[in-house]
């Protein structure tokens, strides 16, 4: 059953813990209502199998049907490239997790900060302490986990799940981004 | 919030540099009472005239014997008072001034370090900055399992030091194993080449568990704080030898040793704290004798047979592996062990990091990391390695032979693979780094535990990378300066650099120095496993030098990070101390403390951050040349921010001169002027030449 506790026992968040993401038409009406999404995937996706396909997979398509740019962290911007897509941006984690705590950045694209940053495939605890350091210090900015284990910190976050659910909830998410 | 997280590094800073400065002035305070206080500081001989450049650079003196170090720890010792009375309720209130102090911890931090390992260099006998410092046994394969053995655990060597003695004196040194884990473990080996490294601080466990050591010797600082627990499951006596790691033992300093020999024999005690080392060394040489014969090596390792029938009673709840820092799927593997198949589990040997933490969740209380080590015996068996001894501090010749390579960019940079072994995928990784960058003809220097796992790999030859490549701090060399305390050492050489090649004034002279070393020393730190608050004390020691510190994705748990923005244009400017102008000189170094996801983009990042503004068009192109090679190679792509680092056409790489012009122009770069660069105002020579 799925369980929105963290994932990793040592990690104890404070009171304030993300929103369980019971379904996935949830992540749609916060990609919908955004104004300028952004999605961080990093190197995991590329390693981590889901069926026949990576997260890195996923990503692509939810990047494309929702017209969300996507930062490629670590070292998978190769990655991208060799299925043909080519990401908005590649920085590190911790940079552009740095720069999303900056009202006055411009974004990859020089038309300003974000309002939603969407993570997937960074590694559980490193990922953690990214979430935490956008709650306390991001400004006016919503995070969602895309990944497969409840992230406290996040604002949205799915809940434990198994890699069917997961990939089952991806599939929702792309198939109804594209849609009115 | 952003001044509570800053008080909360600057307490992690301090507990760090506290221990560090205790840890030498018990040494000095010791060794004053064995050779008295006018034992001179000889770290070196004729090769070694800077013999302590932190204290020197921030202390303004110059010790010539050990009773002058009392004078550098005396000052550490107000610091720190002053800066941990700033971290009380009422006290400071914001970042800033915690960020100021942080790194003020770190520079008193690395005085500690320096009077620590010069006075043991210097009264201990240790090697004195030997590139050839003899290569010792690493590995629980290199000890004799038939002979009684000692094992001492920490980072403190002096208890040890009374072991070898004891030893020694009565004959018994070639009948009795003396062995380490962490820090104790190289020290022990530069005061006895005899002796042996087991391995780093997560080696603990799986060696303790084995039934091997017949006595086990704990100092301080990295100690399990159950290894009284896991001692009696072997029924090894503890032998604690610290004031401020009592492990809850009677002190029985002044007891006979007959007396407490016999209590240890007959297990009437299961440990003493015995805080005179030289009785220490008495106690366990001849406890280890009587009780090896007796103890016959009781292991708390399963059998296979043991294995299989537990993994059968698994709960499959898999708080196992929520529990584990690695997130290793240990459910799964004990799951198929449940069918007698231990591969899983053997594959989970080289990456687990020996928390024990597992055990702790499971609900059915399986010993899980025993098993992990059971099922990878075979490997721990086979661990037989050479590393070479901790060598101590870098020669003043050597320093004069690389200076100006390094300040000019044609050495392409000293990348220092330091600390603790909290890895995010195992120490291959750490070889791995250092082998890339050793070939590449860096400086390669390592320390701690960190230096032990880069000798954990042999080549087909059979040899390990301190057999293959030199120990001299040249390029391609990889030079083991030895314990946590030895990092002094990698410090030094930069502060040496701009003393004695540079001729910059040292003494009280700290503001000068760091700005020389941050424009031109091309030095990294790569902590790939750190955790512990020395290691946080250590970097920021680094940070406050110019040097910047790399930590892999356990160290984001700091919850410190010190990143630049290279997309902030204003943020890179230095004064041209020629002419006073301010020139964009791009982001070198564009960070100062980093957490890295993957290997890769640790390895991408070290060669980045080993540019710096006063590189030569030569030097700048060697270093552009390994960024861009180790990008396409490791992210399948070139850099985007080629642009940053090209101030001239010589800067561009040769063979990479059409792909990089194509990015200038795409990029409107413009050519640039290469300054001698400086922070500070004062540095600016105009005034001088006008007048």
């Amino acid at each position: 059953m799925a369980t929105a506790e963290p994932w990793q026992k040592a990690e104890i968040p404070g009171p304030t813990k993300a929103l369980v993401i019971t379904k996935p038409e949830v992540v749609v009406a916060m990609v919908k209502r955004a104004k300028r999404p952004l999605l961080i995937v990093g190197h995991e996706a590329a390693e981590v199998e889901i069926g026949d396909k990576k997260p890195l997979d996923y990503a692509i398509l939810i990047s494309q049907v929702g017209k969300i740019p996507i930062v490629a962290t670590a070292h998978i911007i190769g990655e991208f490239v060799k299925k043909g897509f080519q990401p908005a941006g590649f920085m590190s984690a911790v940079d552009i997790t740095n720069r999303l705590v900056d009202s006055e950045w411009k974004g990859l694209d020089g038309k300003g900060q974000y309002d939603l940053a969407m993570f997937m495939g960074i590694t559980y605890y490193m990922e953690w302490v990214l979430f935490s350091g956008l709650k306390h210090f991001g400004q006016n900015l919503k995070t969602i986990s895309l990944d497969r284990y409840y992230h406290p910190h996040a604002s949205w976050s799915f809940p434990n799940l198994s890699v069917e659910d997961w990939a089952q909830s991806l599939e929702v998410i792309i198939g109804k981004l594209g849609g009115e | 919030m952003a001044a509570q997280q800053s008080r909360i590094v600057l307490l992690a800073c301090l507990i760090g540099a506290s221990t560090h400065t205790a840890h030498a002035r018990h040494m000095v305070e010791h060794l004053i009472e064995k050779n008295g206080h006018d034992f001179p500081i000889d770290i070196g001989g004729i090769n070694i005239e800077v013999e302590a450049p932190i204290t020197r650079l921030v202390c303004g003196i110059r010790p010539k014997s050990l009773g002058d170090l009392e004078e550098a720890l005396d000052y550490c010792e107000n610091q720190i008072t002053n800066l941990l009375s700033s971290t009380h309720t009422g006290q400071e209130g914001h970042n800033i001034d915690f960020e100021s102090k942080v790194f003020h911890a770190g520079m008193i931090d690395h005085i500690g370090l320096e009077v620590a390992d010069i006075a043991q260099v210097a009264a201990l006998g240790f090697p004195k900055a030997d590139p050839e410092a003899p290569l010792v046994d690493l590995g629980y394969g290199t000890i004799d399992s038939q002979k009684p053995i000692i094992l001492c655990i920490g980072h403190n060597v002096v208890p040890a030091t009374g072991i070898v003695d004891y030893l020694k004196a009565n004959g018994l040194y070639g009948e009795v194993e003396v062995c380490g884990l962490c820090c104790t473990a190289h020290d022990v080996t530069r005061y006895n080449p005899k002796a042996k490294i087991i391995g780093p601080i997560s080696w603990q466990l799986r060696f303790i568990r084995s039934g091997l050591p017949d006595v086990i010797v704990l100092d301080e600082q990295c100690v399990r704080t159950d290894s009284l627990l896991e001692a009696q499951k072997i029924k090894a006596p503890v032998i604690v030898t610290s004031e401020k790691n009592c492990m809850g033992l009677p002190n029985r300093t002044n007891d006979p040793v007959d007396a407490i020999v016999t209590d240890l024999i007959e297990g009437k005690v299961s440990g003493v704290l015995i805080l005179d080392p030289e009785k220490v060394g008495e106690v366990a040489a001849r406890t280890a004798v009587k009780v090896a014969p007796a103890r016959k090596k009781f292991k708390a390792i399963p059998n296979v047979e043991d294995i299989i029938e537990g993994a059968k009673t698994c709960k499959n709840c898999n708080d196992c592996r929520r529990a584990c820092p690695q997130d290793l799927h240990i459910m799964e593997a004990v799951a198929e062990a449940s069918s007698g198949n231990l591969d899983a589990l053997a594959n989970l040997y080289d990456v687990c990091v020996g928390c024990g933490r597992c055990e702790n969740a499971c609900q059915v209380d399986l010993p899980l990391h025993s098993y992990i080590v059971k099922a990878g015996e075979k490997k721990l068996k086979e661990e037989k390695f050479k590393v070479r001894s901790g060598r101590g501090a870098i020669q003043d010749v050597e320093i004069r032979n690389v200076g100006s390579p390094i300040v000019l960019g044609e050495i392409p940079g000293v990348v220092a693979v330091v600390g603790c072994s909290n890895y995010p995928h195992g120490g291959k990784e750490v070889v791995d780094i250092c082998q890339e960058f050793a070939n590449r003809r860096y400086i390669v220097v390592t320390s701690g535990c960190a230096a032990m796992t880069a000798a954990m790999y042999k080549n087909e030859e059979g040899k390990t990378l301190y057999e293959m490549y030199p120990g001299s701090f040249e390029a391609g060399g990889i030079v083991n300066v030895g314990s946590c305390v030895a990092n002094s050492h990698i410090a030094g050489a930069a502060i040496k650099i701009a003393n004695i090649f540079a001729k910059r004034n040292l003494r009280a002279n700290y503001e000068e120095i760091a700005d020389y070393i941050l424009n031109r020393v091309g030095a990294v730190g790569l902590a790939w496993g750190a955790y512990s608050q020395k290691a946080a004390a250590i970097g920021s020691g680094f940070w406050r030098l110019g040097v910047p510190v790399i930590v892999g994705p356990h160290g984001a748990k700091y919850r410190r990070m010190l990143l630049g923005r290279k997309d902030r244009e204003e943020d890179w400017y230095v004064y041209d101390a020629r002419t006073g102008d301010r020139v964009y000189v791009g982001p070198t170094p564009e960070h100062l403390f980093y957490a890295a996801e993957s290997k890769e983009e640790a390895m991408v990042m070290i060669a980045k951050l080993c540019m710096r503004p006063n590189d030569t068009t030569r030097g700048r192109a060697i270093k552009l040349t390994h960024y861009i090679d180790l990008s396409k190679r490791l992210y399948g792509t070139l850099p985007d921010d080629i642009n940053l680092f090209v101030r001239t056409e010589l800067d561009i790489p040769i063979t990479m001169k059409d792909e990089i012009h194509k990015i200038l122009e795409e990029k409107k770069w413009k050519e640039n002027r290469i300054p001698d660069p400086t922070l500070l105002p004062r540095m600016i020579r105009k005034k001088k030449e006008e007048a």
